[in-house]
């Protein structure tokens, strides 16, 4: 879905409730109370005309337990996040959430699924996403 | 204790609505960023407490814990950083600063108090008091 807009409005609101969509739909599967259903983590996006960076912060996962692809123009973020306690009854307050997650974001173009870059430090994913070659604007060259 | 999920609602669900941490009434911060409540987990283990504080952005250098009269105060202060030469496009949430503070009860033995942050998250362990030493009181005579 690409959003357009010519005659003022907001193009980015086609994309929005694209992602309440997905978000709705992910969260209807999820156990309850866990991370899916909180739809964890939440993501903060930035775009140029190459590329998309992609922000979010999951504290207290290890990289190793991450796993982040990118599919046409989908991005998945997907992971587990472990208990700080083995035994509920250890607990006095639990607030963290724990167990698997997964999001799967709508971005506003294709990206190539070859080129992510990802790093995770201090529990903040920067991810940076990069357009195909082929699908980069070109400047069309005007005659006459 | 556990808490009622939500199965809809704007995007990025409960993990987005961030707690602002407490103020008192009639001040103000003179950072110009939102301050937010960390989410906690408090463990209990055979000799001591623990305390997990999620701080995403947090490193060791941006962390402040203290004690004092017996209220566990926790600070962090977050790397921010948006990535250049591009343009927001969808934000589900804004970084921020952490702050959150605890009473102590006395079972905690205060000098012991030992704290680490990795990935993110601040790890604190209080270490339980040890049985109260017997006081000895003499009693003079007259």
């Amino acid at each position: 879905m690409r959003p357009v807009s010519f005659f003022g409005g907001d193009p980015f609101r086609e994309l929005r409730r694209l992602q309440d969509e997905m978000d709705r739909l992910a969260g209807a599967f999820a156990p309850a109370g866990g991370l899916a259903a909180a739809g964890f983590p939440a993501v903060n996006l930035y775009a140029g005309r190459d590329g998309i960076a992609v922000v979010a912060e999951l504290p207290g996962v290890e990289a190793g337990d991450l796993e982040v692809h990118a599919h046409q123009d989908t991005l998945t973020i997907a992971g587990t996040r472990r208990p700080a306690a083995e035994r509920a009854e250890a607990y006095h307050r639990r607030e963290r959430r724990s167990g698997a997650f997964s999001r799967t974001v709508q971005l506003p173009f294709r990206v190539d699924p070859d080129r992510v870059e990802a790093r995770l430090e201090d529990g903040v994913l920067r991810l940076s996403l990069q357009r195909p070659e082929e699908d980069k604007p070109r400047r069309i060259a005007i005659t006459g | 204790m556990p808490e009622t999920p939500t199965t809809t609602g704007p995007s990025g669900g409960t993990e987005a609505d961030r707690v602002r941490a407490a103020q008192p009434q009639g001040t103000e911060r003179t950072r110009d960023r939102p301050v937010y409540a960390p989410r906690v987990d408090i463990v209990e283990t055979e000799d001591a407490l623990e305390i997990l504080a999620d701080m995403p952005g947090v490193t060791r250098d941006g962390v402040e814990v203290t004690l004092e009269q017996r209220v566990l105060s926790l600070r962090g202060r977050a790397e921010v950083s948006v990535p250049e030469g591009l343009a927001p496009l969808y934000l589900e949430y804004e970084p921020g600063d952490y702050e959150r503070s605890f009473t102590l009860s006395d079972a905690v033995d205060p000098g012991g108090i030992e704290a680490r942050v990795r990935g993110g998250v601040l790890h604190l362990r209080l270490p339980k008091a040890g049985p109260a030493k017997p006081q000895r009181i003499e009693v003079k005579a007259d």
